[in-house]
């Protein structure tokens, strides 16, 4: 079963939908509390965020480390452009890998969906080069998990 | 050549952003050395460099038109680069499922916001 769909959508942007069974309130202060985000914005199985600060307030800044336990690390940096409790968060992103990528603006939306929420993910990068290159970056991420199923099959 | 996927080399080459960029690049279709070096802001050789671990991993193949030698993503490389989504969706999904448990959590009608200790 796969409840997320994941699209390009023109040249520079990325539109991820997702539908959750609790109400537009929950979902949005999941992504806006620290101690709500550091419980499942995680990735692969192994990796923690010990770092998370979250001003969700506009102007606001943002930043998430990620650690593997194992000596690699990675972060993003951000700041809240747009907040609509508890319907619209509008911001702007980048990664450290540990280089700085281009600027990612997210405009995350938060619809009912019956007794549900649909959540909606707009992705704007500066051009399809950085979109294509971030679609390959992000992945590095996923390859830990690989690697690992890789060990378990040797 | 096996036409078989060689996970270590070609995880060995995708290891680098550069490659990974190139990669992407080749994604939207073929490309010549100097029309890739141009964003990259890297020299000719360099990129070349880096095409030929692409080319060893067997990611990336090239063709040759009169004085030209367009590369294209090779069939392993477009198997790679779909394994590479494969795994960021992966990764997605893993944080959106955690999520619906951390939203049960939250919404247990039995135990309301304010009345926890």
């Amino acid at each position: 079963m796969s409840k997320l769909k994941m699209e390009v959508e023109g040249d520079t942007h990325i539109v991820i939908t997702r539908r959750f069974a609790a109400l537009p309130e929950a979902v949005y202060r999941a992504h806006t509390d620290p101690a709500l985000i550091q419980k499942w914005l995680l990735g692969p199985e192994g990796w923690t965020m010990p770092v998370c600060i979250s001003e969700a307030h506009a102007g606001g800044k943002f930043r998430y480390e990620w650690s593997n336990g194992q000596g690699r690390s990675f972060h993003i940096t951000g700041e809240y452009l747009e907040l609509e409790p508890f319907h619209r968060i509008v911001h702007v992103e980048r990664m450290f890998l540990p280089d700085r990528t281009p600027d990612n603006q997210v405009d995350t939306r938060f619809e009912p969906d019956g007794v549900g929420t649909l959540m909606t993910i707009r992705m704007t990068l500066p051009d399809a080069q950085t979109r294509a290159a971030m679609l390959a970056t992000g992945m590095e991420h996923g390859m830990e998990a690989s690697y690992a199923r890789l060990e378990t099959m040797i | 050549m096996t036409g078989q996927l060689n996970l270590d080399a070609a995880f060995a080459a995708l290891a680098d952003p550069t490659r990974r960029a190139i990669l992407a690049r080749l994604a939207k279709g073929e490309a010549t050395v100097m029309e890739l070096a141009e964003p990259f802001d890297m020299t000719q050789p360099a990129i070349s460099q880096h095409l030929k671990v692409l080319e060893q991993a067997g990611l990336v193949a090239r063709r040759v038109d009169g004085a030209r030698r367009p590369r294209r993503l090779a069939k392993t490389g477009i198997e790679a680069m779909d394994q590479w989504l494969a795994m960021l969706r992966e990764a997605l999904e893993r944080n959106y499922d955690r999520l619906d448990a951390v939203l049960a959590g939250m919404q247990d009608p039995k135990t309301p916001e304010g009345e926890k200790r």
